[in-house]
């Protein structure tokens, strides 16, 4: 349904962030490049380290800094750079033509204020309503994202609700000014699997219903194969596939994303007897890559890769690899 | 491989176990309430075997691993571990009988003390509760280090240098280090990377079938448990609402709840995600200091009926091993 001519609304070229500790400096984010249309849905999967939630606080300026540097660029958003831009105009875009969920809503609601009040906020800050409009508003927000009542709630705090009503508190408030991209950090990590299956369900409704993009970082494969039109798998702080999401789960071209789909159980189909298992850890990223982050944990490792960092290549329209190995053949790409 | 489980012998039985923990109130703390954490549910686990309890965070599946171990004082209810009761047991006669149940717990980083070596850690239950001189003490710590797959290099440093996976290889050796015979596992994998969590569980089958060990493995995640377990009990709101053996239970859920938690489970396959038929359940869990009369779940069944809104269902065999609590099945049993 995406087709090649499909405007991009965020482009994303070599962003690189790199976070200075006591110990070194930690290369999260390494030359992460890729793009955003109108109206889809981008899934981004990977471990906890793989750097895809301080990919998308790079680029709209979330990262405190120092410790964190962010260099590369440009973040193309509206005909403006992210990256160059000041502190007032990104105060702009973040949460009005740019909204945010987080993983955990308890943390990122404030308990001393109304749900109501948190609601209006954005609305007055960002669209100058007055307090009347923005209630009469915030009321709508509420009844869109399906929260029973919505009249009555506005004047809840946010511990009279449950989790999976919490999470559609947060939607509401991302979405109050209408943005044109929401970023969605582990919506569904902290709710149990049938709140998930709610909230999921209410996203695609309200991406088709509002038509804009959305950004859903996971780690879960189930969700993503659930929800997203396009893919970008990350490693080690960098994308190591992307392709669309049928093409990533029919032909996976990159040992990881082959390795993670096989460790991955299953609730229905066949039942393995042993579980595949992908040995050792996620790398510590302690330098700039040099080579694959992959390769110690990688059964199709040769001297290439711990020379060399792979470059994204194309292998078919729209899906591309980061990978010296070739699973049709088995071979190995040329030098 | 367990059909013959009516022969097998019983290590854990619970028979109407009961966890209710008081709310107090008012200036008098006064009694004003229970929340009924776990309420009811009876089960029995063979040798050898893996029970799974699944659920959704608050059904109780925790509270029931920790009562099953007497970590709490039980409001009702009798736990027979080995043959012995130890559903009223005093702490002292307790104590004695602790080096054959233990337990490795979700969070490796909150379970393990800081200030304690992975020696020191692993060694506690063995300067506790045995006897051993200080060199074989520490011969059985690298023995356990190596059957948990931690290279004895490591016996002196401490938790913080472990990465998650490796922290909890640490919580599974020291629930090891007595010979315990019966081990709950409260959701061990559920605070580690996808690709670690297939290596612990693959660990957990090793050292099962190494020490013929008997688990009661507590999780959220059903593909996990449909893995690792020979049967499987779901619970919801403190009452276990059906209890099969896995397969039959993934294959043909009897329950409404059942089968509206296995349908909400993602399944990592875009092409069966579009032509998936799924039960959304609507609504959240009820508060378990006020659940509803009648069926726990009837307020968000799919299928409930006005009988389920006025009576509790029984907890009951409709197939021989396979118990559901759910008044659909008493009907076909009346009107068959």
């Amino acid at each position: 349904m995406l087709d090649g001519a499909t405007p991009s609304v965020l482009d994303v070229k070599d962003l690189t962030t790199t976070f200075k500790t006591r110990v070194g400096a930690v290369h999260a984010v390494n030359n992460v490049s890729f793009n955003l249309k109108a109206g889809e849905l981008l899934g981004v999967v990977g471990e906890s380290g793989s750097g895809k939630s301080v990919t998308m606080m790079s680029l709209i300026g979330l990262v405190p800094s120092p410790p964190a540097r962010v260099t590369g660029g440009p973040v193309m958003f509206e005909g403006q750079d992210l990256l160059t831009a000041s502190n007032e105009q990104l105060r702009k875009v973040r949460g009005a033509r740019i909204g945010f969920v987080f993983q955990d809503p308890m943390t990122s609601l404030n308990p001393v204020f109304s749900v109501g009040f948190q609601v209006m906020e954005p609305l007055r800050k960002h669209m100058g309503m007055n307090k009347t409009r923005a209630r009469a508003r915030a009321r709508e927000l509420l009844d869109l994202v399906g929260i029973p009542d919505a009249a009555r709630r506005l004047d809840d705090f946010p511990h009279q609700f449950s989790g999976g009503m919490r999470q559609r508190v947060m939607i509401a408030i991302a979405l109050a000014c209408d943005p044109k991209v929401l970023i969605a950090d582990e919506p569904t990590t902290a709710l149990d699997v049938t709140i998930q299956a709610q909230i999921i369900e209410l996203m695609k409704d309200l991406r088709d219903k509002l038509g804009m993009a959305v950004i859903w970082i996971t780690h879960d494969l189930g969700v993503i194969a659930g929800i997203a039109d396009r893919v970008l798998v990350m490693y080690g702080g960098q994308i190591v596939e992307h392709a669309p999401v049928r093409d990533l789960f029919a032909n996976p071209r990159h040992p990881y994303t082959r390795a993670l789909l096989l460790t991955v159980p299953n609730v229905r189909g066949e039942r393995a007897q042993r579980l595949r298992v992908i040995e050792g850890q996620p790398p510590i990223l302690r330098a700039a890559p040099t080579a694959c982050p992959f390769r110690d944990r990688c059964e199709h490792a040769f001297d290439r890769c711990s020379r060399e960092n792979p470059a994204r290549r194309l292998v078919g329209p729209v899906h591309d690899v980061a990978c010296f190995w070739d699973p049709e053949t088995g071979a190995s790409s040329d030098v | 491989m367990f059909d013959d489980s009516t022969s097998r012998r019983k290590l854990v039985s619970v028979s109407g176990l009961k966890m209710y923990f008081p709310i107090r109130g008012g200036l008098l703390r006064r009694h004003s309430g229970d929340v009924k954490a776990v309420d009811d549910v009876s089960f029995d686990i063979f040798e050898g075997e893996t029970l799974g309890v699944v659920g959704e965070s608050g059904c109780g599946k925790s509270t029931c691993g920790r009562a099953v171990l007497r970590l709490y004082d039980l409001t009702a209810g009798t736990v027979l571990v080995d043959g012995i009761d130890i559903s009223t047991m005093g702490q002292g006669a307790l104590r004695k009988i602790r080096p054959v149940m233990q337990m490795v717990f979700q969070d490796p980083q909150a379970c393990l003390n800081p200030r304690m070596s992975l020696a020191d850690i692993i060694g506690e239950p063995l300067v506790e509760h045995t006897r051993l001189s200080k060199a074989d003490r520490l011969a059985r710590i690298y023995e356990l280090m190596d059957a948990v797959g931690l290279n004895r290099d490591f016996a002196n440093r401490y938790p913080h240098e472990f990465s998650g996976g490796q922290r909890q290889r640490i919580g599974i050796a020291r629930a090891l280090a007595l010979n315990p015979k019966f081990i709950v596992c409260d959701e061990p994998i559920a605070a580690l990377d996808v690709s670690i969590q297939a290596q612990v569980v693959n660990l957990l089958e090793d050292l099962q079938k190494e020490f013929g060990l008997t688990y009661l493995f507590i999780s959220h995640d059903l593909s996990m448990v449909r893995h690792i377990a020979d049967r499987v009990a779901v619970m919801y709101l403190g009452k276990i609402v059906e209890l099969a053996a896995r397969e039959g239970l993934y294959r043909d859920p009897k329950h409404p709840y059942t089968q509206a938690l296995l349908s909400a489970v993602p399944e990592p396959d875009p092409v069966a995600h579009d032509t998936a038929n799924r039960t959304i359940l609507k609504g959240d869990v009820p508060s378990p200091s006020n659940p509803p009369t009648g069926c726990n779940f009837c307020t968000r069944c799919p299928q409930a009926m006005e009988i389920c809104r006025q009576l509790d269902p029984e907890f009951r065999e409709v197939e021989p091993g396979r118990f559901v609590a759910c008044h659909l099945f008493n009907e076909n049993e009346t009107a068959g």
